[in-house]
């Protein structure tokens, strides 16, 4: 059995305590009235080109209709930097919920496959997905109070805007507040049923005399896969392009599949790779280590694939209304849209070719952090643009948030992993997994 | 020095492995092992060093990028950058993405072929050459271990049938 040790429970409760203050910081900062932003935005113009928007200002300030525009402007960016704090907790919320999700459909991909190698590893996965729970909790109730109009990051949700948009009225009979939440009600109860009843199923076939726990998991895994493969690609329309209600792209929602399937792999070897280094997990060798790499590896380079065959087709044929997607993403986003194109593709592919690197702690650990910083960037590069503009920035919101939800998530994972034996007993392929190697 | 070699011929893969590790303990120097098709873990238990055929193909694949990349850099950019369609032909760089999929495929077609010609060179295979089987039977059903007859030529017959060799051969080489 393993004991949560304390020195990580504490690390766990101040990354929470950090992350709640700083995202209380956030939501203080973040401007309530047109005046603010107007300093705000002064302030910002103050510094260098001052000269420059004095002339211009005197000048416009004769005209109404510049004027008029000009209130138009502070308005936008007041929604975009009131989204802020919201967005960043949005972002990481997700993030952390689809992690574990990806974990999820690992775990039943494995129970389908009849995966050999991969039993000894179910317990830590299991460990994993027991975030999902708490995980999809608080991101139903980010929804609901988006719903309730507390925020106003998905713009379809406000009937003002979509009293004026006709290609949002269109759009009404799928994008409607109830109808949203009752999805997100379907989808999040079937996934955390299935991860309830695999849990309940993996436990009892520790103790079992036969093997029927294990045909159980492996039929109810079997039907969770086939309405994952739906709910997922309706959930990345829902919470994720719905941001953009303007755009559409087909193959998104696998897309997102390949961002949180590589991020819930690299989290598998890291929380692996940290119990071993306790010397709880004696039974998983390098092979093991060797396998997640691979996938970490293979999923990078899946999730390269579908990054580009969007981005491609979209910029090769260049049709203005799906093109202004990556347009606001390279002019306001350069770095984050590029750089995670490095993180996520370039640093895996070069560092993960090498068999002898694939069984290497401290290369796998490397390569993990980066992967999983890959993928929250590209978590924030969907979720941004749309909802914060060029106002985005890397600051207190957003590494709080991170923060909260990273000690939310290791004070769930390692709570759930001692409550059970860290190896399973009397899975059918308990035995070759032990002696498994590569 | 007289260049006998004794052919130890097995016939489970099994025993095979087993004799392999009896002989490199033994110091035997094994000239070679015939199999009728991959024995896994015979190469450790030789004690054969790794292959180097990925880091070639690594380099290959290098090669076959670069040149995708010169090649379009100078057709499409540098020699004649015509407006097709307005796609920008100014840098390289604004109309990669249009390139991608021929790098790509550059890099698979070398990385590919060029391993599997690197693999014929290194193992001496290519058509009309003249097949070095010693024994037509270990195609099929049949291991051969050969090794070098040093010192007790008896001693070293009795060792091989001692590790399970159904038949024991002490052959001249030429």
């Amino acid at each position: 059995m393993y004991t949560f040790s304390s020195k990580l429970k504490t690390f766990s409760f101040i990354l929470m305590i950090v992350g709640l203050i700083g995202i209380g910081v956030g939501f203080m900062n973040a401007p309530k009235t047109i005046e603010e932003v107007e300093q705000i935005v002064n302030a910002e113009h103050g510094h260098d080109a001052h000269a420059e928007t004095t002339i211009h200002h005197d000048a416009d300030s004769h005209d109404a209709h510049a004027d008029a525009e000009h209130k138009e402007h502070l308005e936008h960016v007041l929604h975009q930097l009131q989204n802020k704090p919201w967005a960043a907790f949005y972002v990481a919320c997700i993030f952390f919920m689809l992690l574990s999700l990806g974990v999820l459909a690992f775990y039943a991909i494995q129970y389908v496959a009849q995966a050999g190698w991969s039993p000894v590893l179910f317990r830590v996965m299991e460990g994993i997905t027991s975030y999902l729970l708490p995980g999809s909790i608080i991101f139903f109730l980010v929804l609901v109070l988006s719903g309730m109009h507390f925020n106003h990051l998905f713009v379809w949700m406000d009937d003002a805007v979509v009293a004026k948009d006709h290609l949002l009225q269109g759009k009404v009979g799928f994008l409607n507040v109830p109808f949203f939440l009752i999805r997100a009600v379907i989808f999040l109860g079937f996934w955390n049923l299935y991860r309830y009843f695999s849990r309940k199923n993996s436990i009892a076939q520790d103790n079992a005399i036969d093997n029927s726990f294990f045909k159980k998991n492996f039929n109810i895994s079997a039907m969770f896969l086939v309405f994952f493969i739906i709910s997922e690609s309706m959930m990345s329309w829902d919470w994720i392009m719905s941001v953009d209600p303007h755009w559409y792209s087909t193959l998104f929602g696998w897309y997102v599949f390949a961002s949180f399937f590589v991020s819930g792999i690299t989290t598998i070897a890291l929380i692996t790779l940290y119990l071993k280094s306790k010397g709880l997990l004696p039974e998983v060798n390098t092979s093991h280590i060797h396998d997640l790499a691979k996938f970490m590896f293979g999923i990078s380079i899946f999730w390269t694939y579908l990054w580009f065959s969007q981005f491609m087709l979209i910029w090769y044929s260049n049709i203005p209304e799906e093109v202004t997607y990556f347009i606001t993403r390279i002019e306001d986003y350069n770095l984050p849209f590029f750089g995670m194109l490095v993180m996520n593709f370039i640093f895996p592919l070069l560092i993960l070719i090498n068999t002898d690197f694939k069984r290497l702690t401290w290369i796998i650990v490397m390569a993990g952090i980066v992967i999983l910083f890959g993928h929250y960037i590209d978590f924030f590069n969907m979720i941004m643009p749309a909802t914060v503009g060029d106002q985005w920035f890397i600051g207190i919101p957003e590494i709080s948030s991170l923060f909260f939800f990273l000690g939310l998530f290791i004070f769930v994972v390692f709570t759930a992993l001692t409550k059970a034996p860290l190896v399973a007993k009397r899975n059918p392929y308990i035995e070759e997994s032990k002696h498994f190697h590569y | 020095m007289s260049n006998k070699v004794i052919h130890a011929i097995y016939n489970d893969d099994d025993v095979l492995m087993d004799a392999v590790k009896q002989t490199r303990a033994a110091h035997h120097h094994i000239e070679e092992v015939y199999t009728p098709f991959p024995v896994h873990g015979l190469d450790k238990a030789m004690g054969l060093a790794p292959t180097r055929i990925a880091i070639a193909s690594f380099m290959y694949g290098l090669v076959g990028i670069s040149i995708a990349t010169f090649m379009m850099s100078f057709i499409m950019i540098h020699d004649w950058p015509q407006d097709i369609g307005g796609k920008p032909s100014f840098s390289y760089l604004e109309n990669m993405p249009a390139f991608v999929p021929i790098m790509f495929e550059m890099t698979v077609f070398f990385a590919a072929h060029l391993m599997v010609i690197t693999f014929y060179m290194r193992s001496k295979l290519w058509p009309f050459k003249q097949a070095e089987n010693p024994d037509v039977r270990t195609t099929d059903d049949h291991f051969l271990m050969e090794v070098g007859v040093h010192g007790n030529e008896e001693e070293l017959i009795s060792f091989f049938h001692s590790t399970g060799a159904v038949e024991v051969k002490v052959i001249e080489k030429h």
